[in-house]
């Protein structure tokens, strides 16, 4: 079991091996910080990035005697969550402690659920980027709090040579978090990215968290196996918290091409946690589970059950909004726009809400589509800002949608005109009125143009007249060189064969 | 009776460590509490359902508004070592 890796570019459905085809399975454990004001058992407020141990309590610093109380909103935005995937809401769902020994969590227990946990038996419809859409089944959705933060002495940049302990800070403790696993229905490492993209945008549709992976509001952990097809499942290990889309595929890839070999090599899969380096693209073996795995789960007795009623599941789904699925299908039966389209912009709540006002506002649905996926996306992505914080607001993309409507501006103009509304963040009719850009589209300031180009042309003019239409794009091209290319196309064809007609 | 291994496994679990004799005088103990605990088991629970709680309570919840936190100071007072606000524990990782 060495660390390196070989060249692997897995077939759709398995991987392959010297000796034939593999069948790999994998099953994601989503965690999710919640964002609510205050930790899940305490009322300390949930804070990302302040000074150490200045968020705390006795309850989530697990003094002795402090009681735990369940947060009413945690609660909520996890029925939620388990809703919008489809689970089923037990009506009865208890607390268990589940016992482990590391210096992250206070009470060498965290308090998590077991055999009744809020939500069971869900699903995800996963669409690849072929437009195709597979099923992940969601096992379970759970409650639970989050670990301290260990730091190793030497900071951020690594521990100090020769330093032999680490430092515990407990703002993070005790933090909402929805843990969701999913069923093992994945068989390429690029359906669970695909998986994970999906759910990501879920949760950012529903608001109920910041869903940031590099701040850890969001982590997963992957359970891989690899089987030859048709055969019992095989030994699965888990990779632990990676911290991003690229590295949960290329983790995948690198742990499925380590389990083959040694399979191969007449080796045995031990049940493990692995961890992939980002760096060296190497997988290492960190425990064995044997012992680790037994967590010796009790009902936590200082929590009552929660039960949950028909009337307050009713509640919490009248409370969600729109889901990206049912949102991409209306998009394309109300609006006609293309499943690509619909897709992106059904994906991104700020985004899909953006298009919708542009398409009220400009009336033409599918021409708001193309510069809202188009133009302005392109701008986003590499400004690397939301559209919230774009600088043109869907009332001034419909204003520059009507310029180019009603054939003041052409795609090109309108274009230039966008990114001066981007850099300026003013009005494209501002912007067309004190530019002078902007097509002339008055008949008789074209006609004045046209007429004296036709007098000063009489050699084309005749051969026009005899019939060779060619010569038509000759005196085109000369009223746009006048009009410096601002003239509207339609109006000079039209104006110049009636000049030209004698 | 309880196997030897079994007390073994509990004792690294709970990261305790024993000598030969205490090994066993725990093999007793234990086994003594787990068959009081069995007694349960005489009872007739048929119909019952499970319970986690003595206590007839049930949705109890706070309203998610922040409240006040200690100081860092206080924080890490009953810290055997401390260092720049934080708890400082044996080297993890």
């Amino acid at each position: 079991m060495s660390g390196e890796t070989r060249p692997h570019s897995p077939a759709p459905g398995g991987g392959d091996g010297t000796s034939g085809e593999w069948e790999v399975v994998i099953g994601l454990e989503i965690h999710v910080q919640l964002s609510t004001n205050t930790k899940m058992f305490c009322s300390c407020p949930v804070t990302f990035g302040e000074e150490p141990n200045t968020h705390t309590c006795p309850v989530c610093l697990g003094h002795p005697g402090t009681l735990p109380v369940a947060n009413e909103r945690a609660v909520e935005y996890a029925t939620r969550i388990a809703l919008a995937l489809g689970c089923r809401i037990a009506d009865h769902t208890i607390f268990h402690r589940k016992n482990y020994f590391y210096p992250d969590l206070p009470k060498a227990y965290q308090i998590s659920q077991y055999d009744l946990p809020l939500g069971v038996g869900g699903h995800l419809d996963v669409e690849l980027d072929d437009g195709s859409v597979f099923p992940v089944g969601v096992t379970r959705v759970h409650m639970e709090e989050d670990a301290g933060k260990l730091v190793h002495a030497g900071g951020a940049t690594g521990r100090i040579h020769g330093a032999d302990y680490s430092l515990v800070d407990f703002n993070r403790g005790g933090t909402p978090l929805v843990e969701v696993v999913s069923e093992p229905d994945m068989r390429t490492p690029e359906q669970a990215r695909a998986y994970l993209t999906q759910l990501k945008g879920l949760l950012e549709h529903l608001g109920v968290s910041d869903v940031n992976m590099e701040e850890g509001s969001l982590r997963c952990d992957a359970n891989v196996s690899v089987r030859r097809p048709g055969a019992p499942l095989g030994v699965k290990t888990e990779l632990k918290n990676m911290n991003s889309f690229r590295y949960v595929q290329r983790g995948l890839e690198a742990e499925i091409e380590r389990q083959i070999a040694a399979l191969e090599d007449g080796e045995r899969i031990v049940q493990a946690t692995v961890h992939f380096d980002p760096v060296t693209g190497s997988i290492t073996t960190l425990r064995s589970k044997e012992e680790a795995h037994d967590y010796r789960y009790f009902p936590e007795p200082d929590l009552v059950p929660i039960e949950i009623d028909e009337a307050y599941v009713e509640r919490v789904r009248a409370s969600l909004p729109e889901l990206p699925a049912a949102r991409r299908r209306r998009f394309v039966a109300d609006y006609g726009l293309q499943a690509g389209d619909a897709g992106i912009l059904a994906a991104n709540r700020p985004l899909g809400d953006y298009f919708e006002r542009v398409a009220e506002l400009s009336g033409d649905a599918r021409l708001s589509a193309n510069w809202v996926t188009g133009d302005l996306s392109a701008h986003l992505n590499s400004a690397g800002v939301g559209v919230e914080e774009s600088a043109v607001a869907p009332e001034a993309l419909a204003g520059l949608l009507a310029l180019l409507g009603d054939g003041t501006l052409s795609s090109r103009l309108a274009k230039e005109v966008f990114q001066v509304m981007l850099e300026t963040g003013r009005e494209a009719e501002a912007i067309v009125r004190e530019r002078g850009v902007g097509q002339i589209s008055d008949a008789g300031e074209l006609e004045e143009i046209i007429a004296a180009i036709v007098e000063a042309n009489p050699g084309p003019t005749e051969e026009f007249r005899q019939g060779r239409e060619k010569v038509l794009s000759f005196f085109v091209g000369q009223v746009m060189k006048q009009t410096k290319g601002q003239a509207n196309p339609q109006l000079v064809n039209e104006l110049l064969r009636k000049h030209l007609a004698g | 009776m309880i196997s030897r291994e079994e007390v073994e496994h509990i004792a690294r679990l709970s990261r305790l460590r024993f000598e030969e004799e205490e090994l066993e005088r725990f093999r007793h103990d234990l086994s003594a509490i787990l068959d009081y605990v069995n007694t349960l088991g005489e009872l007739d629970l048929e119909g019952l359902k499970p319970t986690a709680h003595a206590v007839d309570l049930k949705n109890v919840l706070r309203a998610d508004e922040p409240g006040v936190c200690l100081s860092q100071a206080a924080a890490v007072a009953n810290g055997p070592a401390v260092e720049a606000g934080q708890f400082v524990v044996p080297r993890i990782g």
